[in-house]
């Protein structure tokens, strides 16, 4: 078959073209090579953020106390009124001997001031769990005006900012992703260029004893495709490694287990992923797209 | 149906220059002709535009019945695979060997390797070159490297071999073999020969069809052996 015929010295001219022009080859690989670390940096810290983002949102909660004195029915009609609120994820229910219990735990002192205590001067209280974050402040100023609420607090304030800053950084860390793979692209297509200028006259004495515009093509896209592969094996080594012994170096966690990494499996897998799919694609529409200029004869 | 048909064609090229204006010519199987005249007279223009190079501006160049100036970019592979093309700068690949530079054509165009075989020596036999195929372009002379470009534009048999100044880098001497090589293939496989050429040696010698263009405008027709030109030209 011509096809196969075609596809085959496609593939052999691709390998030669590599290993004949060694230190072009190199230069793309090296290019793709730094641009795909950066971009892996980049896709590690991404989810990374995004992660803890999730993981630290779904801490936040609203605290509601009922006032004192407030009978049970009351208790258990506002609890029925706070889930009625669109956006609530979950209420849970904690009595003050439950709070007391706690604070005795917490601290000798504590249980020692409760103990000598009559009666229990702490409040019976919800937790409030909401769906979207950017809900809670509205939601604890309804909550606030139900009757016998004593207060509905949610760390006002400091989660405005804990939110404020996780959106910069999740639109920053983004915006650096798009921007590296952009210009990974734009480097790969320049390194095939300066191969394919050096094959120029190959290309225009194919078009004149009548070459197809596609088997011309194709073995440039293929050696695009090899440099792409070959450059994002380090990266994708460096990558797999760095990520699994940095989790447990740091045993996926740091300061108090509040900030949670992403485990390792299949996560890195995946970027592994990315990182040849980003790596082979751009090869070959940068080789493609410089091939074009040369089949204008 | 003639083999090329030229009719009422123009050229004008991007910066106002026109180098072929109403320009109509037949040429029909078998012939030889001579493309004469100055300098940036139109001569390469209307060569390039028999292999689309450059697209006619208005009117219609036909080449066994292929409108050259309607095939898209991605199409102009169906007409070169049905010509031959002679450079005056040869346009070999420094390296690959004899053989592998004419076999490179068949390759192009996807054929099998035990049918490129054959076909390549067959066309190193017409020029004269069946025993230097394992040399390198730059071991071989001049005329050597022209005789491996014209094995290389004849070794897909075509019916059109386009000869842009084949001599135009060549002593007389090795110009006149060239001029028996192509000779030959004219005769002997009935190829049509279009040359451009300034050589006014050659064009005397050979008593073939003569065209002389001046600016862009056809002025001199001649038919086999009827023209003689001066030195000066």
């Amino acid at each position: 078959m011509k096809v196969f015929r075609i596809i085959g010295r496609s593939i052999r001219d691709s390998f030669k073209s590599v290993f004949r022009n060694f230190s072009l080859s190199m230069a793309s690989v090296i290019c793709t090579t730094i641009t795909l670390v950066l971009v892996a940096i980049a896709i590690v810290l991404t989810v990374n953020v995004n992660h803890i983002t999730k993981t630290m949102e779904e801490e936040l909660t609203i605290v509601v106390y009922a006032k004192k004195g407030t009978k049970e029915d009351q208790v258990n009609e506002l609890e029925k009124k706070i889930k009625e609120i669109k956006g609530i994820k979950e209420v849970v229910y904690k009595s003050k001997e439950e709070w007391k219990l706690e604070m005795k735990e917490y601290s000798d002192t504590l249980e020692v001031t409760l103990d000598y205590l009559d009666n229990n001067p702490l409040l019976d209280s919800f937790i409030v769990k909401v769906n979207d974050v950017e809900d809670l402040s509205p939601i604890a100023k309804q909550i606030k005006k139900f009757d016998g609420v004593e207060s509905a607090n949610y760390g006002e304030g400091m989660v405005e900012d804990i939110i404020g800053v996780f959106n910069v950084i999740k639109t920053a860390t983004l915006v650096v992703v798009v921007a590296l793979v952009l210009v990974t692209a734009f480097l790969i297509s320049n390194t095939i260029k300066l191969t394919i200028f050096s094959r120029r006259n190959e290309i225009e004495i194919m078009r004149l004893v009548g070459s197809s515009n596609i088997s011309i093509k194709l073995p440039f896209i293929i050696e695009g495709f090899l440099l792409g592969i070959v450059g994002s094996l380090i990266p994708i080594i460096l990558t797999v490694y760095g990520y699994i012994i940095a989790y447990e170096k740091l045993g996926g966690k740091v300061s108090f287990g509040v900030i949670e990494f992403v485990k390792p499996m299949p996560f890195i897998l995946y970027t592994a992923l990315i990182l040849v799919a980003i790596g082979s694609i751009v090869g070959m529409i940068g080789s493609s797209r410089a091939v074009r200029k040369y089949l204008k004869i | 149906m003639r083999f090329i048909q030229i009719k009422n064609c123009y050229k004008v090229y991007k910066n106002g220059v026109t180098a072929i204006a109403d320009l109509t010519l037949n040429v029909d199987k078998g012939e030889f002709v001579f493309v004469i005249g100055a300098s940036g007279c139109g001569k390469s223009t209307l060569i390039k535009m028999l292999y689309r190079e450059e697209k006619p501006t208005k009117g219609e160049v036909l080449i066994g019945g292929i409108s050259v100036g309607k095939l898209r970019n991605r199409t102009v592979y169906k007409l070169r695979r049905k010509l031959g093309i002679v450079f005056q700068d040869f346009k070999l690949l420094p390296k690959l060997t004899v053989y592998e530079n004419v076999a490179f054509a068949l390759e192009c165009i996807g054929m099998k390797s035990k049918d490129i075989r054959p076909k390549v020596l067959k066309a190193l036999e017409h020029v004269g070159l069946k025993d230097k195929t394992r040399s390198f372009p730059s071991e071989l002379s001049g005329g050597e490297q022209q005789r491996v470009c014209i094995a290389r534009a004849i070794v897909n048999e075509p019916k059109l071999l386009i000869c842009d100044e084949p001599t135009g880098n060549l002593d007389p001497k090795t110009s006149k073999e060239i001029m028996t090589v192509l000779d030959t293939i004219n005769k002997d496989l009935g190829t049509t020969i279009v040359m451009a050429t300034h050589d006014s040696e050659i064009v005397n010698r050979m008593k073939k069809r003569v065209i002389v263009l001046d600016n862009g405008v056809l002025v001199e027709d001649h038919m086999k052996g009827s023209f003689k030109i001066s030195e000066s030209v």
